[in-house]
């Protein structure tokens, strides 16, 4: 029952789309290859991610991407549990990215393939990147379209029963600027407006409502969501050079939706070198939304709504994060055809407190009527380490 | 009102025609004798455009920094070797603001032709340069004739081509 | 002519856009070259964090950037 694994699905897909944003039409990037493992653990989860990413100029002016990555889910999400036993699944994602420099315009079309069980998505995307103005603005856009398949897994991680429940399209279009305002300073703004329509529930959630028949006090129904999503993202950023070699970053993001969450993120970063064999990194982020305007915790009867949910995802929540990051490159300067080889350790810590999510342990507890039990709270790690080969 | 108007259009239609045109600026923005200058090598002595006179010289501008840059430089060497015997001289003005990656550079990928450095920008801003990197050619007058803006793989036969027409004449 | 204001506000707009001069020369791109100052250095782990936070959290888009660099070419 892959109940976090769904929103991983659907969420993969949209990140993957983000890798085809970082491209600057002076030159194509270095050819590469890395390997990648990670590891979240928290609010009795624990996902794995093992990634392999091969890059490669073919000419001076095309360049192709393979990457694949599989991410393994153990244990089982806090509102799952009271529900589940402990779930195992596996998704697999395979891209594949062409890019073409032309002049001043970069040309990217990407293709992403993501399967498991219950869940099967595509992706087809293109982007174009062009550099105006003496090469100190860059305008990129984009567009995406994905087609997912949705279903619900009745019967266990190692004896599947899948059954399809519909399916969900998604259309994204983005847009960005890019420009140099001195030689030590960089800025952006990003855009982007997501619609997605069809099946968009998770299947394994319910709502809960006030049921005295109950002696729990509660009762389990179905959620029902709109079967449209439409979405805007507007991200401002900018990152400052320092005078003794170190840069730091400062972002914020405004979000909002049609189904009334609005969201807001702060993030700042700082990277310092040292020489030419290490990168440190720090990072702290803030993120704080509100919640979904047919969420609740707690309905007051059966059907009290039209639209009901009770997923996390669209609770009022707010979540702080502190990371650090170091890089070591091992043969700064290359040996044989390596030009350049690096691995990389990164640790965040994750805070999230939810105002309208309460605990699933204290369900049923008798001191705590439905609606009075402690909010929910939990700590994330997510660890990553990989090693980075540039030829 | 209407005459300002059409002329001032035209004179943008130029500006953009040159702008889209080829790399190659024959005559272009350019043109005139080429500014002289006098910089420092690595080692602290003395260089410049004056100690060429009656050549055909090629003014490399380039920066530790600049990927296309290192990617023609042992391109640039094996041209410098093959038609300085004919009367060519191929000067590389380094942009970087600092001398020790340079040095550390040039260690691990030594050229033959002279290298002066340029970390107040002074002579970049008297050629004009635009693009990184650049490549201005001068003939034996001492006239620019022509510049090349950026470097792709291939660009090398271009600049041999320009290069042997000069010395021929 | 009934579209002469059109026409002047044109063509001070692209002789403006044809007289911008770059304020930051290509050689002084230095700083803005130093691999520190790519907005993604590593775009298998960026692309991973936003897939943790689109996936506990109800945002998602416009995370990423381009362009900065050597502007070499």
């Amino acid at each position: 029952m892959a109940r976090r694994h769904r929103i991983f699905a659907r969420a993969a897909v949209i990140a993957a789309l983000l890798l085809v944003r970082s491209t600057s039409a002076d030159v194509l990037p270095d050819d590469r290859a890395d390997l990648f493992y990670s590891k979240y653990s928290g609010g009795g989860m624990d996902i794995t991610g093992e990634s392999a990413l091969v890059r490669k100029k073919i000419t001076e002016n095309l360049a192709v991407e393979a990457n694949y990555f599989i991410d393994k889910v153990s244990g089982a999400s806090i509102d799952v549990l009271s529900q589940a036993s402990v779930i195992r699944d596996t998704r697999k994602q395979a891209t594949g990215t062409i890019e073409y420099l032309h002049d001043k315009t970069t040309y990217t079309a990407s293709y992403i393939s993501s399967t498991e069980r219950d869940y099967i998505s595509n992706t087809a995307s293109f982007s174009l990147s062009q550099d105006m103005f003496g090469d100190l603005t860059t305008v990129t856009l984009g567009y995406a379209k994905t087609n997912d398949k949705v279903g619900e897994n009745n019967g266990t991680a190692w004896v599947p029963i899948v059954d399809w429940l519909g399916y969900a399209q998604t259309s994204s279009y983005s847009g960005g600027i890019s420009q140099i305002i001195t030689k030590n300073f960089i800025a952006g703004l990003n855009l982007q407006v997501i619609t997605d329509s069809g099946y968009l529930a998770n299947p394994y959630r319910s709502i809960r409502y006030l049921d005295s028949s109950n002696p729990k006090g509660y009762s389990l129904g179905s959620q029902v969501y709109p079967d449209t999503h439409t979405s805007t993202a507007i991200q401002v950023q900018g990152k400052y050079y320092l005078p003794y070699r170190a840069a730091v970053t400062a972002s914020y993001r405004y979000y909002t939706d049609t189904w009334g969450v609005v969201g807001n993120t702060v993030e700042l970063d700082y990277t310092h070198p040292i020489r030419n064999v290490w990168i440190l990194e720090g990072r702290a982020r803030y993120y704080k939304q509100g919640q979904a305007t047919f969420y609740s915790d707690l309905f007051p009867f059966a059907d009290a709504q039209n639209f009901e949910a009770r997923d996390q995802n669209l609770a009022a929540l707010d979540n702080y994060t502190l990371g650090a990051k170091a890089t070591y490159a091992f043969l700064p300067d290359g040996w044989k055809f390596f030009k350049r080889a690096t691995v990389t350790l990164d640790v965040s810590r994750i805070r999230f407190n939810y105002s309208d999510f309460r605990n699933i342990k204290y369900y049923g507890v008798p001191q705590y009527p439905p609606g009075t039990e402690p909010l929910y709270f939990f700590n994330a790690t997510v660890s990553q380490i990989y090693v980075s080969m540039f030829f | 009102m209407h005459i300002a108007n059409s002329s001032l259009f035209k004179r943008c239609a130029m500006a953009a025609i040159v702008l889209a045109s080829s790399a190659f600026a024959a005559g272009g923005d350019a043109a005139g004798p080429a500014p002289s200058f006098t910089l420092t090598t690595l080692a602290g002595q003395p260089g410049g455009l004056g100690e060429y006179k009656g050549q055909v010289v090629m003014v490399n501008f380039w920066a530790t920094w600049c990927g296309p840059c290192q990617q023609e430089m042992p391109l640039l060497d094996q041209m410098y070797k093959k038609y300085k015997p004919a009367g060519f001289t191929l000067i590389g003005v380094n942009v970087d603001k600092e001398s020790p990656a340079v040095k550390e550079l040039l260690a691990r990928k030594p050229v033959s032709f002279p290298v002066l450095l340029d970390p107040a920008n002074q002579v970049s801003k008297a050629y004009h340069v635009d693009e990184m990197p650049s490549s201005v050619i001068i003939d034996r007058k001492g006239q620019i004739r022509y510049v090349h803006r950026g470097y792709k793989p291939g660009d090398e036969n271009d600049y041999q081509d320009l290069i042997r027409k000069l010395i021929r004449e | 002519m009934r579209f002469r204001p059109v026409l002047i506000l044109g063509a001070v707009l692209l002789s403006s856009a044809c007289s911008i001069q770059p304020w930051v020369k290509p050689y002084e791109r230095d700083r803005l070259a130093d691999p520190i100052m790519a907005w993604d250095r590593d775009a298998i782990s960026g692309a991973y964090l936003d897939h943790i936070r689109e996936s506990r959290e109800g945002s998602r888009g416009a995370t990423g950037g381009a362009g900065g660099g050597c502007g070499c070419n």
